[in-house]
């Protein structure tokens, strides 16, 4: 028994993305993505929350220092995607749409490597409305 | 380490805490625990002892300990855990601002 705890951090980024893929003809994507599939794209305000567990270190009463966590998350994800079109600007997203459900998938893949502690899950939010989460099961993994 | 943290005086925070129980709902009430149970056992093991306090010298249960977010909720955990008798406490979310929070849940089991 004992307490299992996790520390969790939020961050923002806004992005561009267009869900579009050469998969469906012009018709379906229409009809699969609607407004979403509007040629020049569109943005959102994304939040990312980033949940890391581990002990508590005694002598510092943290799991992992933040200014560590932040550093790291700054420079695995924020850079690369604050104020960028994700379909043209992200490597992974040239051949993958880049839903929310497959951004949490590579953000936690950018983010497994934190050396400090361990990668829980990663949950990112689109809108108000809607948000994704991915904590590195293979069942939610894209093929 | 703790940078502006740990200037001498202290700081403070509005401090959010969201507690979850899980449990079967009473076949009666449709209720996993009474909601007014709940807010008492709060008031009496957390507000008490933490509102408005000096978290370093004030709460007995954080002596020797660094009053991070990571150890306030695993004291608010350990007062509560043994209080709430219907149901099981589920998870200790505190919040000590928007974009920082600390998650407990119970060792093996799954969050």
């Amino acid at each position: 028994m004992g307490v299992r705890i996790e520390l969790g951090r939020r961050y923002r980024f806004a992005a561009s993305h267009r869900l579009h893929t050469d998969r469906l003809s012009e018709e379906e994507n229409a009809r699969v993505f609607g407004k979403c599939a509007n040629p020049y794209g569109h943005g959102h305000n994304y939040v990312l929350e980033v949940s890391v567990s581990g002990n508590v270190d005694p002598a510092t009463g943290m799991i992992a220092n933040l200014a560590e966590l932040d550093r790291f998350v700054e420079r695995e994800v924020i850079e690369e995607f604050d104020h960028h079109s994700l379909n043209e600007d992200v490597a992974a997203f040239r051949d993958v749409v880049p839903t929310t459900e497959n951004l949490c998938i590579e953000i936690f893949e950018r983010l497994k490597s934190f050396p400090r502690a361990k990668l829980e899950r990663v949950r990112v939010q689109e809108t108000a409305n809607n948000s994704f989460e991915y904590d590195g099961n293979q069942k939610g993994k894209r093929t | 380490m703790f940078g502006k943290c740990n200037n001498p005086h202290g700081h403070g925070h509005n401090y959010r805490l969201e507690v979850t129980v899980a449990g079967e709902p009473d076949p009666v009430t449709g209720m996993v625990l009474d909601l007014k149970e709940l807010k008492e056992i709060l008031q009496r093991e957390v507000m008490q002892r933490m509102d408005h306090r000096f978290l370093n010298y004030e709460v007995a249960e954080l002596k020797g300990k660094i009053p991070t977010c990571e150890n306030i909720a695993q004291v608010i955990w350990e007062l509560l855990d043994p209080k709430i008798k219907q149901g099981r406490l589920h998870r200790v979310r505190l919040y000590e601002s928007a974009d920082l929070f600390a998650d407990c849940y119970r060792n093996g089991a799954a969050g």
